[in-house]
Order: structure tokens, then C-alpha cells, then sequence
């Protein structure tokens, strides 16, 4: 470690003793605060441009810093964001609107911790969306950690105060089959029947104990299924096992990366709704009208997205001008021999 | 015990994000740490899920003893350990390739292969066959219009037995067009869900860690 490492580390202890211990929490900036920041950004980016054309050239951590901005200054801002409704995420929560009290909702969760960001909030809402309108939910997960994510939303949905006024029971109400291994080989063992593939519950309760399930035979017991995806096994192995072979009703919520990846199948009606990324769980909100943490992290994914957008104009100005500039003075040089 | 989870993830976090300024003694021990914990997090998950639950559980509580043919399949992909009788490695490796194939064949060409072919080759101008013309919403126009015109183009873009000249290459021209359009979008989603990560982590640091955040 050299004395500069050093050095670094123990100011970013500073900085974190002092944010921690020192700054009065929490801290907001009032709408006039916030528009002044921005105007500020924006005209040091303006600067950096001017700059740029220039010549000089712009560090890769100056980047690093402006998205750092934008990511983290609009969390304490008091500004929002119109976010418009599109046909995909209000076909989601038509189909679950449809549903009568007592239906049976499948939720899979196949994600874990890092794409808890995206589609955390999407659970969260599918949940408080189904619980208020009395639709019964089986949980279930094709990714080990997936089950402790839907336990982790489902805690946070219960303390709601409409939802916990329901006393809601475990195993009549709502239950968690756990995770399963097997990837697309356990969706088409659960066609033919779920005890196979769960005879226990997360808990370790039998199948049968379970009054929620006791009756749910295979996926034509399902009402409607929700399907929160990461990658593999995801959407594509359940619209090509569960809804191509056994017809199941199926929307899903995917991380952004892999949505253009399911547009096709919302096309051809494979998926009934699609929520994509974080935009696609703030869009739910807005439709459930249950406001939550995707709508509030709009803001800074709307800032990073406009900081990503100047650099790159940014950086083909500098380009495209740089290289006319260049060849000017060497059009001069080879003139002046 | 939660604070002390927190205060360790917030160390993690802040490790892994150093590497932003530069390459450093804190990044490569976060980096080390999570790479073993992944390493054995996977081993014990596999091992009492794959092994013990789906195997041993239900051989000695189930009797399904037919589970011992996949287990003998198993332990012979392990002789390739052994280089005198590491061939034997071949006949469970051809199985395995033999039956994802054949489910996968299914699979795809069911989903992926007719059923989109399908939503292709719809009327462009009415909701559905038999329906009079112009009957389908604008929107839906333009978007069979562009479906349509997209997969043809692209399709003729990889036809490489006739050269890309005249008429044919300014269809394989407007087919590369719509393909780069679709990495342009996939692209810009990428970009959308890499910030939702980092603006994850920024609200655990702000919010649940410093307590900065309402």
C-alpha cells in the first residue's frame, strides 16, 4: 500500500465518520435547491464542452464523477418526474384487476441481491396490489436467493396498514414454496404436478399441509402468474414451457438488460403485460397507484440517463470537431513548406 | 447484528466502488472475499439442494431408486479425472447433449420459431383476418408495417448468396439499419438497468447505511 492509498483511505473514513456521525439527518433539498443544482451541472457540462471542442480532453473519473452526481444528489431532492403509463405495464395490472377474490396467483422469483434495485419494487407492488384485492399468492423460486427476496418483500407488504388490517394467515393466505434446482426441468415437472417438485415449503411444512396449495394440482389451478426475471432460468424458459405447453397465464417483470428480449413475446401474446426494468416498475406504481421506491429512484435514473447523453455529444463533438481542427493545422503545416 | 451487516456491506460496497479512481489494496481484498464467498456460497447450495434434496433425500425416503441411474451417470463424468478410463466421461456428457438438444429443439421452434412467425405474417392494415381494411388502430398499422418490413429486411441482410448490389443491397442496407436500431435499444436498456444497480447501492449508502435519505 503506498503513503497516497493511505492517505485516500483515511479521508473517505473522514468523510463517512463525519456524514455519519456529524451531518443532521436526513437531508432534503427544497425544489428552488434542487433546480439550482441542476443549473449549476448543466453549466459546468456546457463549460466542459466548450472545452472539449477545444481540445481538451475530458478524464475518464470526470465522467465517473458526473454520473456519481446525478445518481446521488436527485436521491435528496424534493423534485418529480411525469412518468407516463404504457400499454405493456397497464396490461399487467389489468389482468390482476380482473381476478376475483380467492384466485391463485404464481410469482417466481428468479433473481438475487443485485437485481433487487429493478425488480425489488416490482415485487413489492405485485404483492400489495394482490394482497388488497384478496387474490391468494404461491411464491416460489428457480434461483436459490430468489424465495429470501419474495420473503423480504412480502415482510414489508404485510406492514402496510391496509394490508396488515386483513390479518392475513401464512399457508391460507399467502405461501412460500421455497427454491427448487433444475432450472427449466422443474417448470415442466410442476405442468404435471407442483408436490413433485415442491413437497415442502420453505419451511419445511408438507405440501399437503399447506391449505393454500393442497388443492393446486398443476398449472391449470393457476389464476395468473407473475414472473420476476434476472436471466437463467427466466421468462424465456417459463413462456416456453409453462405458457407455450400447459397454456398458463403468465405477465412477467424483467431487469432492463433483458427486456427488448421479451418484446416479441408480447407481441405474439405469450406474455399477458411486461414491466421492464426500473422504468417498468415505476410505471406499475403509478397504475397500482401505491407510490414506492422505483417512482422516487425515476428521478435519478432520468439525471444519469441526461449525463450519459452530453457526454456522448460530448465526446463525438470533440470527435468530429477535433478531427477537422486536426486536419486544418496539419493542411497549415504542410501549406507553410 | 443487523447494523453490524450494514456497516460490513457499506465497507464492501465502497471497496468494490474504489476501483472507480483506481486499482487498490481495498478493491482486491472486497474483490478476493466475495469471489471465495461465491465460490463456497454455490458449492453448499448445489451440494444440499442437487445432492442431499434431490437425490439422497429421495432415495432413502422415497425409494426412487431410478434417481441411481442419473447418479451413475453423474459419477461417471467424474473419471475424467482418472486419464486411463477418462473416456467413459463421453457416454454421460453424450446424453446430457443428446436430451437438451432434443428438449431444446422443441422448445425453441414451438415458441421462438412458429409462434413468431406467425405474429409476422399478420394483415398489415386490419386487426385480423377476414376484418375490413384500415380497421386496426394507427398505431398498430406502423407497428406491423415496421414488424414486417424489419424481419424482411433483416432476413435479406444475411442472405449472402447474392451480392449486396442495386435493389437487393439497399434492403440489405435498411435490414443492417433496423438490426443496429435493436442493439441501440437493447443498448440504451443496459445503460438504464447498469444505473438502476449503482442507484441501488447509492440508496443503501445515502439512505439505509448514513441514514441521509427521508
Amino acid at each position: 500500500m503506498t503513503r497516497g492509498e493511505l492517505m485516500a483511505y483515511l479521508v473517505i473514513v473522514a468523510v463517512v465518520l463525519l456524514l455519519a456521525f456529524a451531518v443532521p439527518k436526513p437531508i432534503s433539498f427544497s425544489t428552488t435547491v434542487s433546480y439550482i443544482i441542476v443549473g449549476f451541472i448543466a453549466l459546468v457540462l456546457l463549460i466542459i464542452f466548450v472545452r472539449t471542442i477545444q481540445g481538451n480532453m475530458v478524464g475518464r473519473r470526470i465522467v465517473f464523477l458526473f454520473v456519481g452526481m446525478a445518481v446521488i444528489l436527485p436521491l435528496f431532492m424534493t423534485i418529480s418526474q411525469p412518468i407516463p403509463l404504457s400499454p405493456e405495464v397497464k396490461q399487467v395490472y389489468d389482468a390482476v384487476v380482473a381476478l376475483k377474490p380467492g384466485s391463485k396467483v404464481l410469482v417466481s422469483f428468479d433473481y438475487d441481491p443485485p437485481s433487487a434495485p429493478e425488480l425489488q419494487p416490482m415485487a413489492e407492488t405485485f404483492f400489495r396490489l394482490c394482497l388488497s384485492r384478496d387474490l391468494k399468492i404461491v411464491i416460489m423460486g428457480l434461483w436459490p436467493q430468489g424465495p429470501q427476496q419474495a420473503e423480504i418483500a412480502m415482510r414489508k407488504t404485510l406492514e402496510y396498514p391496509e394490508i396488515a388490517s386483513k390479518n392475513l394467515r401464512y399457508g391460507i393466505d399467502y405461501v412460500n414454496l421455497g427454491f427448487q434446482t433444475g432450472n427449466e426441468f422443474v417448470i415442466q415437472r410442476m405442468g404435471g404436478d407442483f408436490k413433485s417438485m415442491f413437497p415442502t415449503d420453505l419451511n419445511g411444512t408438507a405440501y399437503d399441509s399447506l391449505p393454500l396449495v393442497r388443492n393446486v394440482r398443476n398449472f391449470s389451478n393457476i389464476d395468473y402468474a407473475f414472473h420476476l426475471s434476472a436471466g437463467y432460468p427466466g421468462t424465456v424458459e417459463w413462456v416456453q414451457v409453462a405458457v407455450d405447453r400447459y397454456g398458463l397465464k403468465m405477465g412477467a417483470g424483467n431487469t432492463a438488460v433483458q427486456t427488448t428480449q421479451m418484446y416479441p413475446y408480447l407481441r405474439a401474446r405469450q406474455l399477458v403485460g411486461l414491466l421492464g426494468g426500473l422504468n417498468g416498475a415505476a410505471e406499475f406504481e403509478r397504475a397500482a397507484d401505491m407510490i414506492g421506491k422505483a417512482t422516487k429512484f425515476m428521478v435519478s435514473q432520468s439525471f444519469s440517463h441526461i449525463i450519459v447523453i452530453a457526454f456522448i455529444i460530448i465526446g463525438n463533438a470533440a470527435f468530429f470537431l477535433g478531427d477537422k481542427s486536426r486536419k486544418r493545422k496539419q493542411e497549415a503545416a504542410g501549406g507553410g513548406h | 447484528m443487523e447494523i453490524f451487516g450494514t456497516w460490513l456491506a457499506a465497507f464492501f460496497t465502497l471497496g468494490i466502488i474504489s476501483f472507480l479512481y483506481r486499482d487498490n489494496a481495498w478493491y482486491k481484498l472486497c474483490e478476493s472475499i466475495f469471489v471465495g464467498i461465491s465460490a463456497g456460497y454455490w458449492f453448499v447450495t448445489l451440494f444440499w439442494d442437487n445432492i442431499h434434496g434431490l437425490f439422497w433425500e429421495r432415495i432413502t425416503e422415497r425409494h426412487d431408486y431410478w434417481l441411481l441411474i442419473g447418479a451413475s451417470l453423474g459419477l461417471m463424468m467424474l473419471l475424467r479425472l482418472i486419464p486411463p478410463i477418462g473416456w467413459i466421461s463421453r457416454w454421460p456428457l453424450s446424453f446430457v447433449v443428446g436430451a437438451t438438444a432434443g428438449l431444446y429443439i422443441i422448445n425453441y421452434f414451438a415458441s421462438n420459431v412458429m409462434v413468431q412467425v406467425e405474429n409476422t405474417l399478420m394483415p398489415l392494415f386490419s386487426a385480423k383476418f377476414g376484418d375490413p381494411l384500415f380497421s386496426a388502430s394507427p398505431y398498430s398499422i406502423v407497428g406491423n408495417i415496421v414488424v414486417a418490413a424489419g424481419t424482411f429486411t433483416g432476413l435479406v441482410y444475411f442472405f449472402f448468396s447474392k451480392e449486396h448490389k442495386g435493389a437487393f443491397g439497399g434492403m440489405a442496407k435498411i435490414g443492417i439499419w433496423t438490426i443496429m436500431i435493436t442493439f441501440g435499444a437493447s443498448f440504451g436498456y443496459t445503460v438504464m438497468s447498469r444505473m438502476s444497480l449503482l442507484i441501488g447501492r447509492m440508496d443503501f449508502i445515502f439512505g439505509d447505511w448514513l441514514g441521509l435519505i427521508r
